[in-house]
């Protein structure tokens, strides 16, 4: 190792400075002292004892559970067939399409949580879970087709094509042989999806009505000082929780296309 | 020609749940939106003559035009900071770094978790009170907290050059990666020293790069709720609070759809103008 260059340094400062924030939530919540600042009076595991006896928190984790599950296989069914199409098929507004499947990475959260809202006004759909579902499902769906699309540029066409000679009917071929082979995308979308509604906040907050998922109870409790260092402990297991999903979900997509990295 | 007809039928028939189902999502509200922003409403009553009163109060009301503008001023600096911030580590990733998919690794763990909680963590560490001023206490390097850390517009711009950051690392790491290596060493035997080569060569083929970095951070950012709501205090409070407060506690719902539709419009706006006038000074350069 030769005498790092500035340039080393200024990468390692930065590093630092992305994981202030990760580290420091789970730091202070061992903090045996209610006031979230060095130095640090001790170590407890109190705060995350408590957790289990709340059951507001249990009642949202289980909104956000039931949201996330059900967004994800609702997105990723949608992607799955959306990506398969755009890679294997030529057809016209193929670009129109995939464009605007990419729309609600970069619309505004507030946008579109007040516009939802209205619409499912609207529509007469009151804010609760299946709003948020619907919701959750819109903004999870580039994440998916663009994760799905990632699995089916590795799939070699001729593996289906060799079914259909061998007899399969089109559903046969795409259950047997197609599915199999990027069942790890799938995975892999199936995660991701579930992680992007677990975390999403904004629209959560405009559309739960008066089902709290899990970001929108925590934002109750920021306000409260006296729950901080609860809120600091929840907030740590999620932040876990996010990043473990998130591994595995990385680790599913390498393995479905081989070409990348 | 058969075989084409059937290709397009089968992409459009396997496309069209998404299509369909983000188009109407993209579509739908905006009608009702547009609908509503020319509805009035007094207390609970909504009086459904159509009409540009909204607009009008919209536009002529300081407090809208003040945080408005302050929210897109805002989202400028925020892209300004994290590309500037960004762009060294996209730079030392694709061109010094040896094990490169380790580090883009390394920068993008920490975003694999919840926003919210993220910008909650940078609330306490900014604090009066918080992490950063106790440390530095403890240290000795000052001897009160600092009071200039949160609560203002400077809170609201660090908070987010940090929640964007892999966002602008990664188109910039992307366009860096392009470079044919062949330029770099021609611009040298060329007598260009290394400044004039990263001026002349690297910075102008990453252009795309850095436009797609800005566009991704600028847009949502004009529209964003909980970092100024969290970090900004009244100093940093931002267009969508104010959107927010029209959908909750103000319950004035054409007001905040007009708003909705006027802060979408300076978003685009803004984008365009930026978009035309990077592409112009990419000309330039070359």
């Amino acid at each position: 190792m030769t005498r790092p260059s500035g340039l080393t340094i200024y990468a390692m400062l930065y590093l630092a400075f992305l994981y202030l924030p990760v580290l420091v939530l789970p730091l202070f919540s061992f903090n045996d002292g209610t006031i979230v600042a060095f130095p640090i009076k001790g170590w407890t595991l109190d705060w995350y004892r408590q957790l289990g006896a709340q059951e507001t928190l249990l009642s949202a984790l289980g909104n956000s559970l039931i949201v996330g599950l059900i967004s994800a296989m609702l997105a990723t069914s949608m992607g799955l067939f959306a990506a398969r199409a755009y890679v294997r098929y030529r057809f016209r507004g193929k670009e129109a399409s995939e464009g605007l499947v990419m729309l609600p990475l970069v619309v505004p959260g507030i946008i579109v949580a007040s516009s939802m809202l209205v619409l499912f006004i609207s529509l007469g759909l009151k804010p609760s879970l299946t709003a948020v579902i619907l919701g959750h499902t819109f903004l999870a769906l580039p994440f998916s087709v663009s994760i799905m699309k990632s699995a089916f540029d590795d799939f070699d066409v001729s593996l289906e094509e060799a079914a259909f000679d061998l007899g399969s009917s089109a559903v046969e071929a795409f259950r047997r042989v197609t599915l199999p082979i990027v069942a790890p995308g799938i995975v892999s979308s199936l995660l991701v999806t579930f992680t992007v509604s677990f975390d999403e906040f904004v629209l959560a907050f405009f559309l739960s009505g008066n089902d709290p998922t899990l970001p929108v109870y925590i934002w109750s409790q920021i306000r409260f000082p006296a729950k901080l260092p609860n809120t600091l402990a929840l907030g740590s297991l999620l932040l876990l929780a996010s990043i473990l999903l998130l591994v595995v979900a990385e680790y599913f997509r390498r393995r479905s296309s081989k070409s990348t990295m | 020609m058969i075989r084409l007809r059937s290709e397009t039928a089968k992409g459009v028939a396997l496309s069209a749940p998404a299509t369909l189902y983000v188009g109407f999502l993209v579509a739908a509200p905006l009608v009702i939106l547009v609908t509503y922003s020319m509805w009035t409403q007094s207390y609970v009553t909504i009086d459904k003559t159509l009409t540009l009163a909204n607009y009008r109060e919209a536009l002529t009301d300081p407090l809208v035009r003040l945080l408005m503008l302050r929210s897109i001023l805002i989202a400028a600096a925020v892209t300004v900071a994290t590309v500037a911030l960004a762009y060294p580590i996209a730079y030392f990733i694709a061109m010094k770094a040896q094990r490169k998919t380790l580090w883009l690794l390394l920068i993008t763990i920490p975003f694999w978790s919840s926003y919210l909680l993220r910008v909650f963590a940078w609330k306490l560490i900014l604090g009066f009170n918080g992490v950063m001023n106790s440390a530095l206490l403890a240290v000795g390097v000052i001897q009160e907290p600092l009071t200039f850390l949160l609560y203002n517009e400077f809170a609201v711009v660090l908070t987010l050059a940090h929640a964007w950051a892999p966002f602008a690392i990664l188109p910039i790491y992307v366009s860096l990666q392009k470079i044919d290596p062949q330029l770099l060493e021609a611009a040298t035997d060329l007598g260009n020293g290394g400044l004039e080569r990263f001026l002349r060569v690297t910075l102008p083929l990453t252009v795309p790069g850095i436009v797609a970095a800005c566009l991704i951070i600028f847009i949502p950012t004009v529209g964003d709720y909980v970092t100024p709501s969290l970090v900004g205090g009244s100093d940093g409070k931002m267009i969508a609070n104010l959107i927010q407060v029209q959908f909750g506690a103000a319950n004035n719902w054409p007001l905040g759809a007009t708003l909705s539709l006027l802060a979408m419009l300076a978003v685009g706006f803004a984008a365009i103008v930026f978009v035309l006038s990077a592409t112009g000074l990419g000309r330039r350069i070359r």
